[in-house]
């Protein structure tokens, strides 16, 4: 009679757990070995112990691209305050609140493709929309994507824009989970509204903020598609994120034992980053 | 005793007063806020109808003098939108559904049956989550490649169809609120764990179900980095990478890719506006329990 049982659930469970088997841990395990070989995906792959590895150390541009990644990740911090802020807003008892919601949450729902083409005319120096309008309280704007000092500028202001409705619909829920009687005590004895927001609402919200920074920061260390279309990782590979270079060696280049190398190190520093993020948040997380 | 009263009244007023200055700051807030983030789409609009040549007219004209129904047509029949909105719709469909019948499947068993090395199974699952995508996106490649399967849809569609974590993860953390008297119930009516399934946990689940199933609709029909790796043969290019396509063959022609654009949007928009309810409800689950 169990046993039956137990077959029924196997038989359930079965297709996720193959494909996992098929499609991540056959790869995975290959990968690994790939990336201390060099391979062009045409030759069968040759041994070639830490090679990979050691010139990944002195490739001046891997350092770059790294350089440039966490750069990019200044966008989380800036997008995760401003989501809170909207999300702050939409809070109380106002009017058109799924009007509101549907416009912030247009971006995560359009196509990355579509949003970034939109984008790169936006910031198009000569004809883009955001010049002409900072021409209107008379500043000359740069030219965002082929400038090297400004291309990564452009992108982070993009990608707050683009990830701004996802996070304010989670901080959204959070908020409204926050226990009225907690402010309102509060209230009583005194605290004005930013101790409240600072010493309540903050706190209560912490498990919401660690669940957004994790997350935002594995999609950032691994953000490429619209550097592709927007920049093509230039000027000067100054928006040459790492997953786009590793792109690049793989596909282009055909290195694959090279791209592998360049996998494994971002796949450890996204778990480091992601651990790390969890120790720390012991001091800065409430849970109930 | 009225001493209070009236301390406690001027206090409500002032709390009133407050409410309603907070309340003006919000909706400024909130409608500059939502002007920013509709603007380019109005724009993107706009550019759509334009007449070619006009697109960057200074001072921009937000409503075109003629409307150029004619960009539209162009990219539907010339510029192939309609050839990968087809292609699109034919690599998501048995991903979409049958991914989600096997993730609702090994959902409800691993939230409410029981079996040896259930958990173990569970976090090896989840651990797909945590490792990046990336470190698997080559050796998948070579895979791919081996079998033949490069430059054909099948790398798009057969993994899709057994199920992923994410989808299984969120399924199950809704099997767990369900009332475990309703299968009992089932069990005493002599229904084996399958019909249990498909008669009671589905038809209850629909929420969930939905959710679950939009966000792989939008994940598979926004999915640029597989279709760019696999597929090479424009006839076989996906929505995604004939928009992409479009900023190489179009480069000036911008109410082209506008057009491209706008009608790229239209299925998700559609989509999300009659299941916002269920999509909205769905995040915010999943929000707080992750």
């Amino acid at each position: 009679m169990k046993r039956k049982e137990y077959l029924w659930a196997y038989l359930f469970v079965s297709a996720p757990i193959v494909g996992f088997l098929l499609f991540a841990f056959i790869p995975l395990s290959y990968s690994v070995y790939v990336s201390f070989t060099e391979y062009s995906g045409y030759q069968p792959p040759v041994f070639n112990g830490t090679d990979n590895y050691a010139k990944l150390m002195n490739d001046e541009l891997f350092w770059k691209t790294m350089y440039n990644t966490f750069y990019a990740a200044l966008g989380i911090p800036i997008g995760m305050a401003v989501a809170l802020g909207i999300a702050t807003a939409l809070n109380q008892k106002i009017r058109g609140i799924g009007l509101f919601r549907t416009l912030f949450f247009l971006p995560t729902i359009s196509s990355v493709i579509a949003l970034t083409l939109l984008w790169k005319w936006i910031f198009n120096d000569s004809y883009g929309l955001l010049n002409y309008l900072l021409e209107f309280v008379g500043i000359q704007g740069p030219a965002w994507l082929s400038s090297e000092r400004w291309a990564m500028p452009a992108m982070i202001i993009q990608g707050v824009w683009a990830t701004l409705g996802i996070n304010m619909i989670l901080y959204l829920a959070a908020l409204q989970g926050v226990p009225k009687s907690l402010h309102e005590s509060a209230e009583i004895d005194g605290a004005n509204r930013f101790q409240r927001f600072f010493r309540i609402t903050v706190p209560c919200i912490s498990p919401t903020t660690l669940y957004i920074l994790i997350t935002s920061t594995i999609a950032a260390l691994q953000d490429f598609p619209r550097f592709q279309i927007m920049t093509e990782g230039g000027p000067n590979y100054s928006t040459t994120t790492i997953v786009y270079y590793l792109f690049q060696n793989a596909f282009r280049y055909m290195s694959m034992g090279y791209a592998s190398a360049i996998a494994w190190m971002l796949g450890l520093l996204i778990l480091v980053i992601t651990l790390l993020n969890f120790w720390l948040s012991r001091r800065w997380v409430h849970y109930e | 005793m009225s001493n209070t009263a009236t301390a406690t009244g001027a206090w409500q007023q002032k709390k009133k007063a407050g409410e309603y200055v907070s309340k003006t700051l919000a909706y400024l807030f909130l409608l500059t806020g939502s002007l920013v983030m509709a603007i380019p789409f109005l724009w993107m609009l706009s550019t759509s109808l334009k007449e070619q040549g006009l697109e960057f007219e200074m001072p921009p004209k937000w409503i075109p003098e003629s409307f150029e129904w004619s960009n539209y047509v162009f990219v539907l029949t010339e510029a192939n939108v309609w050839h990968g909105y087809l292609n699109t719709m034919l690599v998501i469909t048995l991903p979409c559904l049958v991914g989600l019948f096997m993730n609702s499947l090994a959902a409800y068993a691993f939230a409410r049956m029981n079996f040896p090395a259930k958990n173990a199974l569970f976090v090896m699952l989840l651990a797909t989550m945590m490792i990046p995508g990336i470190v698997t996106m080559i050796p998948t490649f070579i895979l791919f490649k081996n079998i033949g399967w490069v430059d054909s849809w099948l790398p798009l569609i057969i993994p899709g169809m057994f199920g992923a974590a994410p989808g299984v993860f969120l399924l199950r953390q809704f099997f767990m609120t369900i009332p475990k008297e309703l299968e009992d119930a089932a069990k005493v009516d002599g229904l084996n764990p399958f019909q249990t399934f498909i008669r009671i946990m589905l038809p209850l689940s629909k929420p969930a179900v939905i959710t679950q199933g939009l966000l792989g609709f939008l994940a598979g029909y926004n999915d640029f980095l597989n279709p760019l790796i696999y597929i090479n043969s424009p006839e076989k290019f996906t929505l995604q990478l004939v928009l992409a396509s479009f900023q190489g063959e179009y480069t000036s022609q911008w109410t082209y890719i506008m057009a491209g654009s706008v009608l790229a949007l239209i299925p998700t928009l559609l989509l999300f506006f009659f299941a916002q309810k269920h999509f909205v409800e769905g995040i915010t689950m999943t929000g707080i329990k992750g």
